[in-house]
This record gives structure tokens, C-alpha cells and sequence, in this order.
């Protein structure tokens, strides 16, 4: 039997928790210094529109903040999950620009479709084609010992080139006057299911709901599931779930396809939204993959605590923006978010902090130190710590 | 082009790109066999970059030539050594998981450059005068075949390369601290019960990687253009493949470099090659050649890897 601990400061998700909001602060706190150092006039001012965000604008700006936290939910989600089946799935944004394009194609090309099952074939056709590029790097992992992180930075580049050439090749698709594709037919569009009159922010749509909903699939899959529990046991110790007879190598393959179909349905939801963002034919990564990691590090590969990082991220992204009005460059904010995880990389340290501060205070309990509740879900940070050990120590 | 003219220009291109990753990837061999996985090349190649080419930008009028060539790798080597501290840190004295540490530093690199060149310039920008390039290096560049391949269109940074390859092995595996370096990366333990220092030969092994990993990142991007735009385009990341492929030896990771340098070469001068002009092929095919390529060699030579064992792993002096 599991028993609470009778100290709230001490269960391992209050722990946890709190050291995301301690790195959160340290990062903040590490902008207001180079906003003081940039301007220090406006560095008041201009610290207060980062951490106000959307909110400074009432609905149309929450509007705002949820159109962004939309496709960098779903790559914090991809990355998450496969965090929690021990694998860096830094490949997101290699899977995000395949489904977009796959959702680009479908929603330009086939018309056919009622208006109905337009835009969910097209989410669809993204959800499989992101799936496909993250499928490779897992069967690399299992069958060939590629590390998984060496291989989809590999897959993010393929991908970049690949879509370039697709959207340049296919007829009817390609916009070469702008250098992008086509927008898609008006009933691949994403529903905008009322949203718009809610929150009057024109990029509106219904695909936060569709980012909701699948937050709550993969809770359900990870937590409710046996398939679920398999794949998490493989992420906490490999050795142990083979021996007890999981096919660790099929669950490799099968967790890093999942996480490729969420990145993928992220493409398609930000390029389904109707909000005049095409695929370009550049020569660089799509951002919101990598922007899901921070997502999911923050959120500490949990899906409720990824909506919410998803958020944070979007509120103060549109900070940043609103930032330019004080004469600040928007790039603060990718620097207060590379802060924010360095700064949760020592989770550890923060964690032993807080147990001690707790511990202080209830000096009665304090034969309960060397034995931390047994929580079944324990701490995502621990076996993120296991990803780390891969590169050289994981590859024998 | 006669024939071999064009072998000579390829030769050349190949340097351009081979050099760097030989350096960076070097780098990484220093960080992984001390026993820290060093995700963060790419950043630090980045940082390197930025700092020296801004540093040509302000002084170009000042100092001339290959003078300020070589300053400029001096201050990517330090800007790229005091940008690894964070990493050192997180990962000795934080017992932080490295990858995270590593991507973080890979996040905020880009950031900080493109800020501050804004902050300076209004634009991300920063453009230099190529006044290095080398048409043809006094005596050697007339030895017939080896002169025109090595000797001519050049850098002088190509020397640089090679230097560093030499010392790297003889510190290596014919210093006292290469020995104490490998022992920290296999069996942290071992090496602490006779009396080595894990932490401090773990700091030399990621601040070795950082000062390498700057000065890769100049010279990738003096021949290859014009402006620095925040970007060393992924090889950080291909530094890392190569250093899987050369197994963590340094005359391996030469070779696996030239290999990848020459998959570059094809990737980027395929159109002054005749016959790969008239395929029909398209040029986004031989932007993936790079990576498909080092897709492929992974999957073959994972399998029997040599990896130092404790890389990636925190060590605890107090022992858990």
C-alpha cells in the first residue's frame, strides 16, 4: 500500500513541480537582467510585458496565446511522451514539417472530399506521415543501436530538403512567386466552432480543442493503459522490462512513431488553421519542433503539465512580440526559454533543496528522508536522467 | 575543367568542409572520453562563430590579414572554452542530465547571437572581408598533385586543423593527462582511488571540447561566406556523427571527417561537376546526401561501438 506522505512539501510531484517554477523564476530573472544591461530604462516596463503576455490584451490576446500554444503543445506532447519511454525524440521538427506537408497536400489536392472529412483526412495524412519520420530513428534504435538523437537530427535535415523539394515538385502546390505553397481548399480548414467569437484574434480555430483532445488521449494511453505501462517501464529500466518479458525493441519503434504522428499532427494543425501561414521553401528547421522541447521539460513530460508549459511558452512569445514596442529585440524570450531548461536540467539540485527546506520544518518526519513515497508515476525527471546516459554510455 | 583540375578543386572544397568537422569533432572526443556527452557542439560552435567574426568585424580596419586570422581563432577558442563552463558545470558539478544541459546551451547560442547582433547592428547579420583565403602557400603550392590539392586555394586554418589532429592524438595517448582523461571516461571510480581528480580532468576534457568546439566553428564559416547569420547550418550535430563513426580515435575521426567532408563537397559543388550537373537530379537530393549518408554509415558501424563507458554519467565522489 502507498501512503501519502503526510507532508504536502514532500510528495514527489509537489517536488518536482516546484522546481519547474524555480527554474521558470531563474529564467525570468536572468532576462530582467539582460533587458536592465540592453535598456535599463525600459527594463521594467519591458519585463512587465513579457510576463504579462497575451493577458495585456485581454481576449484577443489570450486568443493569441492559444494559437500559438497550439502546434508547440503537440511537439511538447511528441517529445514528452517519448521522455517517457526513455527517448529523446529530438526529431519533432522533422515530423512537424512532413505532416504539415502531408496536411498541405491533401488539403489542397483533394477536393473531392466532402467538406466534413476534408480537414480530418488532412490532419490524418499528417498524423501518418509524422509517424513515418519518427518511425525510422526508432527502428535504427532498435535493430542497429543508432542513438536516437544523432539519428533524428539526421531525419530533421532529410526532412527539411525533402518537403523543399516536394512542395517545389508538385504541381498546383507550389506558389513560386512567393517562394511557398498554395494555400489549402477552404474545407481543409481547421472549425473554427465559435472560438472566433469568443476570443476575436483572426489566426483563431478550433485546433486547440484537437491539441486538447489528444492531450487527453495520451494521459489515458500512458497512465490508463497496459500498453501504456509497457511503454514506460522500458523507459525506467530496460534491463528489467525485457526480463519481464516486454519487447522492448517493438516498443522502441512503436513509442517513437507515436511521437512522430503527434509532431506531425502539429504540423497539420498550424498549417490547416487558415491563418495565412504556408510551408516556405528555406533552408532551415521548423522552430516548433524544437520549441516542444522546452514544452515538455517544463511540464516535466506529463500531459496536463505540458498544456500548461505549452501555455507559459505561448504567453511569453507573445510577450516577446509586444516586447519590440520598447525597443527590445524579440529574441530575449529564446534565451529566457534556453535559461529555463538549463536551469531545469538541475531539477537534482533544486529537488534536494526543497526536500531539505521541507525536512526543516518537519523535523519529526525526519526518518521518512531516505525513503521517498513510492508513487507509481514516479518523477519524469529521473528517467530523463536515463535519456542523458545514451550518446556514448547507452550505446555498447 | 580539365580532370584533374577539377579533382584539385574538389580536393580543396572537401578541406573547407572536412577541417572544421575534424576540429569539433576532436572536440567531442576530448568531452566524451573525459566522460561528458557534449550535445552542445553545435551551440558552441555558434557562440565561436559569433564572437570572432564580430571581432573581425570591429578590428578588420585595424589588423590585416592572416594576423587577424589567427586573433580571430584565439577568441573563438576562448569565447567557445568560457561557453562550455555551463555545460561543465551543469554536468560535473549539478550531476545535470547532459543532454538537457547540452540542448539548452544548443537553444541559447542562436539566441544570444541573433540578439546581440541586433542590439549592435539592427540586423542578425555580421558581415566580414574575406582577406584570408591563400592563393597559393610560397614553395609548397608548386609541389606537383599534393601542392594544388593542399597547398593552394587554402586556408591557413586548414594547417591549424592538421596541427590540432597531431596534438590531440600525442596528448591522447602519450601524455600522463590523456591517460587520466580515458581513465575518468571508462571507470571514473578506478581512476579516483588512485588519487585522479574526476572533476578537474572532467572540467579540461568539456572546456578542451568548448575551445576546439569555437574554433571549428570560425573556420566553418571563413571559407564557406560571407556573413555570420547565427547559424553553423548543423555541423555541430554532423561533428557528432563523426565522432560516433571515428569511434573516439583521433586518426579514425580524421578519416570518418574527410568521408564526410567529401559527402559535403558533392552536396555543394555538384554543379561545377559536369556530369553530376547534367543528372537529373535536383539540388535538395544532394542537400540530403550529407545526412542520409551518415544515416546509413551509423547503422553499420553502431553496432560494434566503442563508446567510453562512463560517458554520460555523473560521477559522485561521495559514492552512491
Amino acid at each position: 500500500m502507498k501512503k501519502p506522505n503526510k507532508n504536502p512539501l514532500l510528495r514527489t510531484g509537489v517536488v518536482t513541480f516546484s522546481s519547474s517554477i524555480l527554474a521558470i523564476l531563474v529564467g525570468l530573472l536572468l532576462g530582467f537582467v539582460i533587458l536592465l544591461i540592453t535598456d535599463s530604462s525600459q527594463a521594467a516596463d519591458g519585463f512587465a510585458v513579457i510576463v504579462r503576455g497575451g493577458f495585456a490584451d485581454g481576449m484577443y490576446g489570450i486568443g493569441q496565446v492559444l494559437y500559438f500554444a497550439t502546434p508547440i503543445l503537440l511537439t511538447g506532447l511528441s517529445v514528452g511522451f517519448a521522455f517517457k519511454t526513455g527517448l529523446f525524440n529530438i526529431g519533432a521538427s522533422g515530423q512537424f514539417i512532413l505532416g504539415a506537408f502531408a496536411a498541405v497536400y491533401v488539403g489542397i489536392k483533394w477536393t473531392w472530399l466532402p467538406g466534413g472529412l476534408h480537414w480530418i483526412t488532412a490532419l490524418a495524412a499528417a498524423m501518418v506521415f509524422g509517424g513515418l519520420w519518427g518511425l525510422l530513428p526508432g527502428i535504427l534504435k532498435a535493430y542497429f543501436n543508432v542513438h536516437e538523437v544523432i539519428s533524428s537530427i539526421m531525419m530533421n535535415y532529410i526532412g527539411m530538403s525533402l518537403v523543399n523539394m516536394l512542395v517545389k515538385q508538385t504541381a498546383g502546390i507550389y506558389n513560386q512567386l512567393q517562394n511557398q505553397s498554395y494555400p489549402v481548399a477552404q474545407t481543409a480548414n481547421i472549425p473554427k466552432w465559435g472560438l472566433d467569437k469568443i476570443f476575436p484574434y483572426n489566426s483563431m480555430n478550433g485546433g486547440i480543442l484537437i491539441a486538447v483532445a489528444f492531450v487527453l488521449i495520451i494521459y489515458v494511453l500512458l497512465n490508463k493503459t497496459t500498453f501504456g505501462y509497457e511503454l514506460k517501464a522500458c523507459g525506467y529500466n530496460p534491463h528489467a522490462s525485457k526480463y519481464a518479458g516486454i519487447n522492448s525493441k517493438r516498443n522502441i519503434v512503436l513509442s517513437m512513431a507515436i511521437a512522430g504522428a503527434l509532431s506531425g499532427i502539429g504540423g497539420g494543425l498550424l498549417y490547416l488553421a487558415g491563418s495565412g501561414k504556408y510551408i516556405s521553401v528555406v533552408d532551415s528547421l521548423a522552430a516548433e519542433g524544437f520549441n516542444g522541447i522546452p514544452v515538455a521539460l517544463l511540464g516535466l513530460s506529463n500531459p496536463v503539465g505540458i498544456l500548461f508549459a505549452a501555455l507559459f511558452i505561448a504567453n511569453i512569445t507573445v510577450g516577446g512580440f509586444n516586447l519590440q514596442l520598447y525597443g527590445f529585440v524579440p529574441e530575449v524570450i529564446n534565451i529566457i526559454t534556453a535559461a529555463i531548461i538549463y536551469f531545469s536540467a538541475f531539477a537534482l539540485l533544486f529537488k534536494s533543496v526543497i526536500t531539505k527546506l521541507a525536512l526543516r520544518r518537519s523535523r519529526e518526519e525526519e526518518e521518512e528522508k531516505d525513503t521517498p513515497p513510492p508513487e507509481i508515476p514516479a518523477p519524469p525527471k529521473e528517467e530523463n536522467t536515463r535519456t542523458g546516459s545514451g550518446e556514448g554510455g547507452g550505446v555498447q | 575543367m580539365s580532370g584533374m583540375q577539377l579533382l584539385y578543386f574538389l580536393a580543396q572544397q572537401t578541406m573547407f568542409f572536412a577541417i572544421p568537422l575534424l576540429i569539433v569533432a576532436l572536440g567531442g572526443m576530448f568531452s566524451e572520453r573525459s566522460g561528458v556527452v557534449n550535445i552542445a557542439l553545435e551551440g558552441i560552435m555558434i557562440m565561436g562563430a559569433f564572437t570572432s567574426i564580430l571581432f573581425i568585424y570591429f578590428t578588420q580596419d585595424a589588423v590585416h590579414g592572416q594576423l587577424l586570422l589567427i586573433l580571430a581563432v584565439l577568441v573563438a577558442g576562448a569565447s567557445g572554452l568560457v561557453f562550455s563552463l555551463l555545460h561543465a558545470y551543469a554536468s560535473i558539478n549539478m550531476k545535470a542530465d547532459q543532454v538537457i544541459s547540452g540542448t539548452a546551451l544548443n537553444m541559447m547560442a542562436p539566441a544570444v547571437a541573433i540578439f546581440a547582433a541586433r542590439m549592435i547592428r539592427g540586423v542578425q547579420q555580421i558581415p566580414f572581408i574575406n582577406q584570408f583565403h591563400i592563393k597559393s602557400v610560397p614553395l609548397l603550392g608548386k609541389i606537383p598533385v599534393v601542392g594544388p590539392m593542399l597547398f593552394q586555394n587554402a586556408y591557413i586554418t586548414t594547417y591549424i586543423g592538421f596541427g590540432i589532429l597531431v596534438v590531440s592524438s600525442v596528448v591522447l595517448y602519450k601524455t600522463r593527462f590523456g591517460l587520466r582523461l580515458r581513465a575518468c571516461g571508462e571507470h571514473p571510480q578506478a581512476a579516483d582511488s588512485v588519487g585522479i581528480n574526476v572533476y578537474k580532468i572532467r572540467y579540461m576534457g568539456v572546456m578542451i571540447s568548448g575551445m576546439l568546439g569555437g574554433i571549428g566553428g570560425l573556420i566553418f564559416v571563413i571559407p564557406t561566406s560571407t556573413d555570420f547569420n547565427a547559424s553553423v547550418a548543423g555541423y555541430g550535430f554532423l561533428a557528432l556523427a563523426v565522432l560516433i563513426f571515428g569511434q573516439w580515435k583521433p586518426w579514425r575521426i580524421f578519416y570518418s571527417a574527410l568521408f564526410f567532408g567529401i559527402m559535403k563537397t558533392i552536396a555543394s559543388a555538384y554543379s561545377s561537376v559536369p556530369f553530376m550537373q547534367d543528372l537529373p537530379v535536383s539540388n535538395e537530393i544532394y542537400k540530403m546526401i550529407p545526412y542520409i549518408a551518415t544515416l546509413v554509415v551509423l547503422a553499420f558501424s553502431s553496432k560494434r561501438s566503442q563508446a567510453p563507458k562512463a560517458s554520460g554519467q555523473p560521477y559522485n565522489k561521495s559514492g552512491n
